[in-house]
């Protein structure tokens, strides 16, 4: 059986916040092994987009299917090949950069515990590791939760803003590891204004306006407008 | 390790890590059984009659600020929804926080019996059957208080609600844990205790099964 290609099909997709639909009638496709580019305005519904996808967030209306499963009727499924970098951290600020780690690493089995040291060294936090949380700065948040998102072996990765926070040797570090889930032949979905970095490393674009898709196409035809070149 | 111990195990850490918010919580528990007793007087037969009572309100009081701080670290930056998006069961969620609640409102009012006895002059040589009628309770106001922890941890009035929804659910839990904490102290001649114990364990098992099946829907969005 030929597998499926798509790693993400989405048709009509729709989230209501009260009376205002942040996400309204979506309907993309992307392949398995694509970066893809999220972006839009603030409040265009680019998080909710990753959210829904995730299943952090039930859809309205439409329907989607990640990793080959539906994201109502299979949500477990979906879940188990889905890892999602939220723009809140996800992390507990009492407990310690390992133990964070280690919480996720006990609910995903022994393989994902035995990548906990590895990962603290490649987001940066090696020295860190038993600091309490509470104790890091914004950036080594991102750089925690990165490393909680990469400790998942996932089919698709859904990064919301995974700039944000960074610092230069943070970007290359966040570079390297999009590289990495390259080669792995993972999907990635990456919501960010940074155009020039979507441009550099993701392979399609979708740009998002008050919660429609309003362009879709190679990433290397956006321009700093947010729209095509 | 199974999910519901490794949620159990980061429960218990997270109440050691926080553990000054514990020594607050048993203060102000402490500090209401003081207040009790200006409140009904100095006659020593009066306190000693309602030390039951007065243990009691005082953890009941104490608990919100403990089932809400619960929570509190898992909404804070969405830890809990981080969680349940890992393939875990919500039920183990629920069972290991209820737990570590139920464990941490039972030291308390363990902690308050001696406050109970400097204060009211109501000891009771029954020690055992004393910290188990505590541990019944406990887990008697743990089960549904970690439900409606979780349901009104994103509310903007969360401190009001959660004891708004909580106090008459546990009114039947309050009742059995007070009349089987006054027969211990006030003596047992008919032999009630056993019965009084009992309605808590139903309590409990009816608290501990309904609450387990509707945390996912409360959670989930």
């Amino acid at each position: 059986m030929t597998p499926d290609p798509w790693a993400i099909e989405a048709s009509g997709l729709g989230r209501r916040y009260g009376r205002r639909w942040a996400l309204a009638d979506v309907s993309l496709a992307v392949r398995r092994g694509v970066r893809l580019m999220v972006t839009g305005r603030n409040g265009s519904g680019k998080s909710t987009l990753l959210r829904v996808l995730a299943t952090a967030a039930r859809a309205d209306r439409g329907t989607a299917r990640v990793a080959g499963y539906d994201i109502r009727a299979a949500r477990d499924e979906v879940r188990r090949r889905v890892a999602l970098l939220d723009h809140r951290s996800g992390l507990y600020d009492a407990l310690s950069a390992r133990e964070n780690l280690h919480v996720s690493a006990t609910f995903l089995g022994a393989e994902a515990a035995r990548r906990v040291p590895g990962l603290l060294c490649t987001v940066g936090l090696a020295e860190r590791a038993d600091d309490p949380v509470s104790a890091y700065s914004a950036g080594m948040r991102k750089r925690l939760s990165l490393a909680r998102a990469l400790l998942q072996e996932a089919e698709v990765y859904l990064l919301d803003e995974p700039y944000g926070e960074l610092d230069p040797p943070g970007f290359r570090l966040l570079d390297a590891a999009l590289d990495d889930l390259k080669e792995k032949g993972a999907t990635v979905l990456l919501a960010s204004h940074l155009l020039e970095r979507g441009r550099e490393r993701c392979d399609e674009a979708i740009v998002l306006d008050e919660g429609r898709l309003a362009w879709s196409g190679p990433a290397a035809d956006l321009r700093e407008a947010g729209a095509p070149a | 390790m199974s999910p519901l111990r490794a949620a159990l195990r980061k429960d218990l850490l997270l109440h050691w890590r926080t553990r000054a918010q514990v020594v607050a919580v048993y203060g102000f528990g402490a500090s209401a059984l003081l207040l009790f007793s200006f409140a009904v007087g100095p006659s020593a037969g009066v306190l000693r009659e309602h030390a039951a009572g007065f243990l009691w309100l005082g953890l009941l009081l104490s608990s919100t600020l403990t089932l809400a701080e619960s929570f509190h670290a898992e909404a804070e930056h969405r830890a809990l929804e981080g969680l349940l998006l890992l393939p875990v069961s919500p039920r183990a969620l629920y069972y290991a926080k209820a737990l570590a609640n139920a464990l941490a409102l039972a030291a308390l009012g363990a902690g308050l019996v001696p406050v109970m006895v400097i204060l009211y002059d109501a000891a009771t040589p029954r020690i055992p059957a004393l910290l188990g009628i505590i541990l019944l309770g406990s887990a008697g106001l743990s089960a549904p208080g970690t439900l409606y922890a979780a349901m009104t941890s994103q509310a903007r009035a969360r401190q009001t609600l959660l004891p708004l929804l909580l106090f008459p659910l546990v009114v039947p839990v309050l009742l059995a844990a007070v009349k089987g904490t006054a027969l211990l102290i006030h003596g047992d001649p008919m032999g009630q205790l056993r019965s009084w114990a009992l309605l808590l364990v139903c309590f409990n098992v009816i608290h501990w099964s309904l609450c387990g099946l509707l945390f996912e829907r409360v959670v989930e969005d």
